[in-house]
């Protein structure tokens, strides 16, 4: 069991609020992704959640009961840290059992827990190494199975892949959301790459500056971005936003469109017309970033095949029911229903 | 240093500096060691003669020199053990956010630039004075008789004067070991239920360990020659009490201006470092490598 609830959560170091205040449910057996730029207070919710840090006010419930002023150790939860925090004095094996050493369990407990993680993480033939020998992969799965262990009730991830090469982040990734498939434990998940938030999530928390922007399933802040912040985060290449006349013609201080939805053609007609400057090829996709006569730089994304070069004039159009407005308060306008 | 070339020119670009401390070694080394077999007694100059091993002989079944072998261990032995297990509890002390820390810290760390000769005439008169001392004061307010520390426990009071003065130097190392330690180990420790006394025996003393040996090996170089404290305050005594291995050479090159027995003594003194070096790299060297 492991349904977290933050009731008006709030932290201020000093003077200085970092999270003015924060309520979120967060069901059981649930993989939640914090997600916001650097400085946003994403780590910070966590090691509130933790119990690292004092709450300034407001309340943690875990599976119901006030976790708030509870130790960190009885909260039952394991966290896995950006650097790992490892013990580095100590072999794998000791690194793993170091919970359950400390819960006052005997040996041949230990013993099977810790060897049956082992396996789970593909650890076994690493066990009388010291953490100093093992790979950044490696290391990552040894305070993964230093969290398994003690069967928690949640997960605390905090940016555990910041640390590895692209292609073994997208391992990692894979292998933490198939252990997430297979353990069924809530996970709580920081980063501040959109793409791990959308590919592991359940459910994703957008924070700016302390403040929730947004919840929602990954393509739910897809689809329907609350507002302009959360709209230019989510999805890769980034919306296109765009202000002024263009956007006012459409009843809006901001229209978004995303390059994957814009029309592009290179014979005339259109609603935008400009000249290409850069062209990314990726194979699969084609980026454009077209300079727009009157609204500055858009980017466009196009199949791998097309031939367009440096120089070339396109014709762009937003269709109607992909474009996304903005009123002036930056959130979104949605069609009365 | 990749090319022959290279490495010639760094030979001998190098080899006055290695020459010169070769020979500023060397010849002290050499000229202790022709002494120690000659009769050399600075009372009785132009009778230098070769006499053999005599000068060892007459070293080493001096009474004196077993009390004074056993003397230099214990005070090695007792300022290491006040000093470790002081320097990591003001270490840890100190390492605690408080008002005031910069100043504490200089405070903390003054005693170590106050000399060992001032240092012990400081304790001698104004501490452990049986009529003047603040002990003897404290004791009086107690209604208890005053101890004369010199005379009554003279190398105990010789070990806390020296370790007074060498408690900074292992509070200074232990601190900045502390405060390399990652602070999210601590906190995965205590996530994974360890208590703060858990901690510190699980995490914050093995991360210690490396420093602890360098304060360990570098304290016993410079206290097996401790000598200003001796001559300054007990002059070795009463009898050879608080006498150690280069208070003993002391006395027997310029009490008794024998030159040949007190570099027989100085021999002996090199062996026995040499020893105990051994057997510390042996019990806690390899705390050392990477």
């Amino acid at each position: 069991m492991g349904a977290i609830t933050l009731d008006k959560v709030t932290k201020a170091f000093g003077t200085m609020a970092v999270i003015p205040g924060v309520d979120l449910e967060i069901a059981d057996g649930e993989f939640v992704v914090f997600v916001g730029p650097s400085g946003c207070g994403k780590s910070t919710l966590l090691r509130l959640i933790a119990g690292l840090e004092d709450v300034t006010s407001g309340a943690i419930r875990i599976d119901g009961s006030d976790a708030t002023r509870v130790a960190p150790a009885r909260r039952r939860l394991a966290m896995v840290f950006q650097s790992y925090a490892l013990y580095p004095h100590m072999s794998v094996y000791n690194n793993i059992a170091f919970p359950l050493k400390m819960a006052g369990q005997d040996k041949a407990t230990i013993r099977r827990k810790v060897e049956g993680a082992a396996r789970i993480l593909n650890l076994t033939d690493y066990l009388e190494r010291r953490p100093g020998q093992l790979s950044g992969g490696q290391r990552q799965r040894v305070a993964i199975g230093r969290a398994i262990v003690r069967e928690p009730a949640a997960f605390l991830f905090d940016e555990p892949l910041s640390n590895l090469d692209a292609a073994l982040r997208v391992n990692m990734r894979l292998e933490i959301s198939e252990l997430h498939q297979s353990l069924k434990t809530t996970m709580i998940y920081v980063t501040h790459d959109q793409v791990e938030a959308m590919t592991m999530a359940d459910k994703i928390v957008v924070l700016n500056a302390g403040r929730i922007e947004q919840v929602g399933s990954p393509l739910e802040l897809y689809n329907r971005p609350a507002n302009v912040f959360v709209a230019g985060f989510i999805g890769s290449p980034k919306m296109n936003l765009l202000e002024g006349a263009a956007a006012e013609r459409h009843g809006a201080a901001t229209i978004g469109i995303r390059p994957e939805h814009l029309e592009v053609s290179t014979g005339a007609g259109g609603e935008w017309s400009g000249v290409v400057g850069v062209v990314e090829h990726l194979g699969s996709d084609t980026f454009l970033h077209v300079q727009v006569e009157g609204l500055g730089p858009v980017t466009a994304r196009v199949g791998g095949e097309l031939d367009i070069r440096h120089g070339s004039r396109v014709w762009l159009t937003p269709p109607p029911e992909r474009l996304h407005r903005f009123g002036a308060d930056g959130q979104a306008i949605r069609q009365a229903a | 240093m990749a090319t022959l070339h290279t490495r010639t020119t760094a030979r001998f670009m190098l080899s006055p500096a290695v020459l010169l401390l070769l020979v500023w070694m060397i010849v002290p080394l050499g000229m202790t060691l022709y002494f120690s077999f000659l009769r050399y007694n600075l009372l009785m100059p132009g009778m230098e003669a070769f006499a053999g091993i005599e000068n060892y002989q007459f070293f080493l079944t001096d009474p004196a020199f077993m009390d004074a072998l056993v003397n230099t261990l214990l005070l090695v032995g007792g300022v290491l053990l006040i000093t470790v297990v002081g320097g990591v509890f003001l270490a840890l002390l100190i390492d605690q956010p408080f008002w005031g820390q910069g100043i504490v810290r200089l405070l903390v760390i003054s005693p170590f630039f106050v000399m060992p000769t001032v240092s012990a005439l400081v304790w001698k008169n104004m501490f452990m004075h049986p009529v003047n001392g603040l002990f003897a004061w404290v004791a009086r307010g107690f209604g208890l008789a005053p101890i004369d520390w010199l005379a009554s426990v003279p190398l105990l009071s010789i070990v806390i004067i020296v370790a007074w003065g060498w408690l900074p130097f292992a509070t200074l190392i232990i601190l900045t070991a502390l405060q390399s330690l990652d602070q999210e180990q601590k906190e995965a420790a205590e996530m994974d239920g360890a208590g703060a006394l858990s901690i510190f025996a699980y995490i914050t003393l093995p991360h210690l360990a490396r420093a602890l040996t360098v304060v360990v090996l570098i304290e016993t170089i410079f206290l097996l020659s401790v000598f200003a404290e001796i001559l300054v305050t007990t002059n070795g005594g009463p009898g050879t009490a608080s006498t150690n291995i280069p208070y003993l050479i002391y006395a027997q090159a310029l009490l008794q201006y024998d030159i040949g027995g007190a570099s027989a003594g100085g021999v002996v003194a090199i062996v026995l470092a040499n020893i105990v070096a051994v057997f510390l790299i042996r019990m806690i060297g390899k705390n050392l490598e990477a």
